[in-house]
Formats: C-alpha cells, sequence, structure tokens
C-alpha cells in the first residue's frame, strides 16, 4: 500500500521534471552572463538588453504575432462558418466534404507545405508574408471546423427555432443565440489556430519568399550558426505571456462559474 | 382567425401532410390526438412555417405565411412551446424572457424587465429570475418557455406536448397554467398525448391519422360518440392501457 503510493508520486514527480525542467533550463539562461548554454556563470539582464536591439529577431517575432493573428481571425471566421453550415443544411456531397475536412488535419505537414507551394508557384504568386498568412489560414480552418462541430448538437437546432417562432431574423439568431451556444468551441478552435500558427516550421519553411521570416524559421536557421541566449531571453518573454494569458483566462472562466454558483 | 387550406408536406418520399384543412376561430382551444408518427408534429411546425409546406396556404388573419417576405414580423404574433423547453441555455430566465422583445425593437429594455416582471409573477417563477435553466426543474422551465412565448403578446399559442418530458408530478403546473392562458381568452393549438387533458380542457379535439383529418368535433363529439372507424380504434387502444 505504502510502497504504491511511494511509487505513484515518484512517478508523477518524474513525469513534472519530464515536462518542466528544458522550459525551466531555458529561463535559467536566459538570465546567464556566459555565452554558452552549458555552465550557469552570473546573473544578467544582458541579453534581454541585446535582444532589444536585434532587430532581425524582432522583425521575425513581429511578423509572427502578425500572421498569428489575422490568420486566427481569419480562420476562425471561415471555420466557424463552415462548420455551421455543414451541421444545418444538407446538400449533394456533404458527406464527402465532411470526410474531406480531416485530410489537412491527417497528412504530413511536409506535404501539404509541398502541395501550397505549387499552388502558389502555378499561381504566379510571389511568396512572401502573404504566402505565409494564406497558408496558415488553410490549414487552420479544419482545426476550427472540427471545434466548433464539437458543440453543435441537434438540441442547438431547436433552440434556434425557439429563436425563429420568436421572430428573430436568420441572422439575429445567429449572432445572439447560437454563437454564444457555440462559443466554447470557437474559442478553443481560435486558441489552436493560434497556437499552431506561432510555432510553425514546416509550412512557413516552403512557403515563405526571401527576406521574408518568422520567429519559429528565424531561430531554426540559427541552428547551424548557434543560438545566441537573446532567443532564451525572448522565449521567457513569449513564455510569461503565454502564462499570464492562460491565467486571466482561467480566472474568468472560475468566476463565471461562480456567479453561476452565486445565483443557486 | 387562423386559416389552413389543403396543407401538404412530404420528407422525401414519404407523404406526411396529404392536405389538411382547419379552421381556427379567435378563442379556440383546439387539441390535436393521433397515432406516433402521423404528422401532428409536423402540422404544428408548419403552423408557424417552420417547417415550409410543400403546398397549401396558412392565412393568419388575412396574411399567408407561406413565402411571405414579412414572415418573421408575423411569427411574433404566434408562441410555440416545445416538449424540451428549448430555453437559452446560456442566459438566466430573466434575459430568456427579454431578449425577443429588446432585440426586435418591441420595447425598451426597462419596460421589457416590467413586463417579464409581471408575467413571472403569473407564472409563479419570480424568485428565478437570475437563474439559469439547468438550476431549474422541468416543470419550471416550461413555465419560463410560456413566460417567454407570452412577452410577445401572441395572438394564438401553439404546444407540441408541452407536458411529455415533465416528470408527473409537474405535468399539474403546467396544465394549470396553460388553463388560466385559456380563461383570458388565449387561442390554443395543443398536441399532447395527455387525453385526458385534451378531453377535458379542449373546446374542439381533432384526429389525425394516415396524413389527414380524420374526424374533428367537439370533445364530447370525439371521445363520447366517435364515428370513424380509425378513431375508435385509436380510444379503444387507449383505453386498453
Ligand atoms: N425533418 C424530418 N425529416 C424526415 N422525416 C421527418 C422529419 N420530421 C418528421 N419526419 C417524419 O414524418 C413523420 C411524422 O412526424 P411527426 O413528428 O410530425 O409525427 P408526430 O405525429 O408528431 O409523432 P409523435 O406523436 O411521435 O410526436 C414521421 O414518420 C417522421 O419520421
Ligand atoms: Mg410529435
Amino acid at each position: 500500500m505504502n510502497k504504491n503510493k511511494l511509487f505513484r508520486n515518484l512517478f508523477i514527480i518524474l513525469v513534472y521534471i519530464f515536462l518542466f525542467l528544458p522550459i525551466i533550463i531555458l529561463i535559467l539562461y536566459s538570465f546567464n552572463d556566459s555565452k554558452m548554454n552549458i555552465i550557469f556563470t552570473h546573473f544578467t539582464l544582458r541579453w534581454y538588453q541585446e535582444l532589444i536591439h536585434n532587430q532581425e529577431l524582432l522583425n521575425a517575432f513581429s511578423n509572427t504575432l502578425i500572421i498569428a493573428i489575422t490568420s486566427t481571425a481569419i480562420s476562425t471566421v471561415i471555420g466557424t462558418i463552415s462548420a455551421v453550415g455543414l451541421f444545418k443544411y444538407k446538400f449533394p456531397g456533404k458527406n464527402l466534404i465532411n470526410g474531406l475536412i480531416y485530410i489537412p488535419i491527417v497528412i504530413p505537414e511536409i506535404v501539404l507545405g509541398i502541395s501550397l507551394l505549387s499552388v502558389y508557384t502555378l499561381s504566379k504568386l510571389e511568396l512572401g508574408i502573404g504566402t505565409i498568412l494564406l497558408s496558415h489560414i488553410a490549414f487552420s480552418i479544419p482545426y476550427v471546423i472540427t471545434s466548433v462541430r464539437s458543440t453543435l448538437n441537434p438540441m442547438t437546432s431547436q433552440i434556434e427555432e425557439a429563436a425563429y417562432d420568436l421572430g428573430a431574423s436568420k441572422l439575429k439568431t445567429f449572432w445572439y443565440v447560437t454563437l454564444p451556444m457555440i462559443f466554447p468551441g470557437v474559442v478553443s478552435g481560435a486558441a489552436l489556430a493560434f497556437t499552431l500558427s506561432l510555432d510553425d516550421v514546416v509550412i512557413s519553411y516552403f512557403t515563405a519568399g526571401p527576406g521574408s521570416n518568422t520567429l519559429p524559421l528565424k531561430i531554426y536557421s540559427m541552428i547551424k550558426t548557434g543560438i545566441t541566449p537573446d532567443v532564451n531571453a525572448l522565449s521567457s518573454i513569449i513564455l510569461l505571456i503565454t502564462i499570464v494569458v492562460l491565467t486571466v483566462a482561467t480566472i474568468y472562466q472560475t468566476k463565471t462559474i461562480q456567479k453561476r454558483e452565486m445565483a443557486k | 382567425m387562423l386559416e389552413v387550406k389543403n396543407l401538404k408536406k412530404s420528407f422525401g418520399d414519404k407523404k406526411v401532410l396529404k392536405g389538411i384543412d382547419l379552421t381556427i376561430n379567435r378563442g379556440d382551444i383546439i387539441g390535436i390526438i393521433g397515432p406516433s408518427g402521423c404528422g401532428k408534429s409536423t402540422f404544428l411546425r408548419c403552423l408557424n412555417l417552420l417547417e415550409k409546406p410543400d403546398s397549401g396556404e396558412v392565412i393568419l388573419e388575412g396574411d399567408n405565411l407561406v413565402d411571405n417576405k414579412d414572415l418573421e414580423r408575423i411569427r411574433r404574433k404566434i408562441g410555440m412551446v416545445f416538449q424540451q423547453f428549448n430555453l437559452f441555455e446560456n442566459m438566466t430566465v430573466l434575459d430568456n424572457i427579454t431578449l425577443a422583445p429588446t432585440l426586435l425593437k418591441v420595447m425598451k429594455k426597462g419596460k421589457a424587465e416590467k413586463e417579464a416582471d409581471k408575467l413571472l409573477d403569473k407564472v409563479d417563477l419570480k424568485d428565478k429570475k437570475n437563474n439559469y435553466p439547468e438550476e431549474l426543474s422541468g416543470g419550471q422551465k416550461q413555465r419560463v418557455a410560456i413566460a417567454r412565448s407570452l412577452m410577445m403578446k401572441p395572438e394564438i399559442m401553439l404546444f407540441d406536448e408541452p407536458t411529455s418530458a415533465l416528470d408527473p408530478e409537474m405535468i399539474g403546473e403546467v396544465t394549470n397554467l396553460m388553463r388560466q392562458l385559456a380563461k383570458e381568452g388565449m387561442t390554443m393549438v395543443i398536441v399532447s398525448h395527455e387525453i385526458n387533458f385534451i378531453k377535458n380542457f379542449c373546446t374542439r379535439v381533432v384526429f389525425m391519422s394516415d396524413g389527414v383529418i380524420q374526424e374533428e368535433g367537439t370533445s364530447e363529439d370525439i371521445f363520447m360518440n366517435p364515428k370513424n372507424s380509425k378513431l375508435k380504434n385509436f380510444l379503444s387502444k387507449i383505453n386498453n392501457i
């Protein structure tokens, strides 16, 4: 019995170390005075200062953010509308389309990257931020559709009928009744799209033009020349932002749940 | 006030309604009975165009609802109460009731809330105003749904098995509310399997089977002196339970 407990705790601790040790090391080394990520010499904020002057890295970071935010916004709108349309309407070939949606999710990224590249070359689109953005929108849409679809069920349509009966138009019903119901799916779809875009390397690699650079591409190319500690600093900042956003989201969620509990 | 003329509706090649004619006068309380799957719900849903008829007319106070551009405005005059309540789950009871009138600019927010208070008092749910539907019992949910319909001041109310999803001890609170509405002169069309409720409550009863109205008449005609053989058969089955 006690032995079991011991093993269980040990196991949990090991899993956590496995998950978090790399992240902790990264944060530690962002404050390390040595240029090498091997031994910790002194505490310093030097890399954070250097980061502010590393125009290339900051440019790549702002490109990444712009692409992630724009592609998330566009793919969430298109994906949500598609999911609702696919759920509601009957049309020939519906099952086929429903099945095809999974293909971009399951095929290897590298294949998707190559096919997107050939489309852009064939249609003589100039490679750059624009094509990266298009590609990110394309691979995000299926994720949004799948996420939103999971919140749609026969009850959703029945509740919409109540709104129609009260005299609401289709548009008003969608905006005030359907959207609030499926909102959790929309949010998780958007979050998925955002994270996928933020750290995408493979597809961006194929569809980026000369001179256009995203942060993951930049870091990837630095592997050859050696990663400088200011990348650690930047990563730590991104991590901090992520943690803050997550905390705010969690607090918001528990608050709304508490509010509901209070109403009882 | 509501006239249905030669209403037909099929799903694929399955003919569900094969030509229904019915005239409903102000103050009528019409009960629709019939075997399961005979098209009662479909008929009711055609009355407010939730289901689009293949042919025929649905005329409410002179306006034909079929292919009417003004359908949304006319629908406000028809209140529908569903078996599964269909409340807006992510809104409080008060928001459920005030959403439609404020959104459709029938009332200002303040007026709508006052009106909602009155109605919640009427359906005896004043203390549940700020609760969410998931915190209510079935009977309470259905009373909220009725209050939500009443907010739009409907001329006629359609009930599709309003008590079928309720525990037996809650049926009374909903039927009592319906009785109260009837006293106030509301015109109602009710589909229900609660045969005794239909028998005692409705001024006219319609028996549907095989996509047509087989017989219609007063409650007495239908239950005491049935003429149609299918109706006789239907009633004998019910009485055997
Ligand atoms: N959207 C639909 N698509 C296809 N068939 C349908 C649809 N709605 C109803 N039907 C069919 O039409 C017939 C009539 O259905 P309806 O729901 O009107 O019957 P009902 O009399 O209300 O039955 P119940 O007493 O069980 O509620 C049934 O055979 C049903 O399967
Ligand atoms: Mg039915």
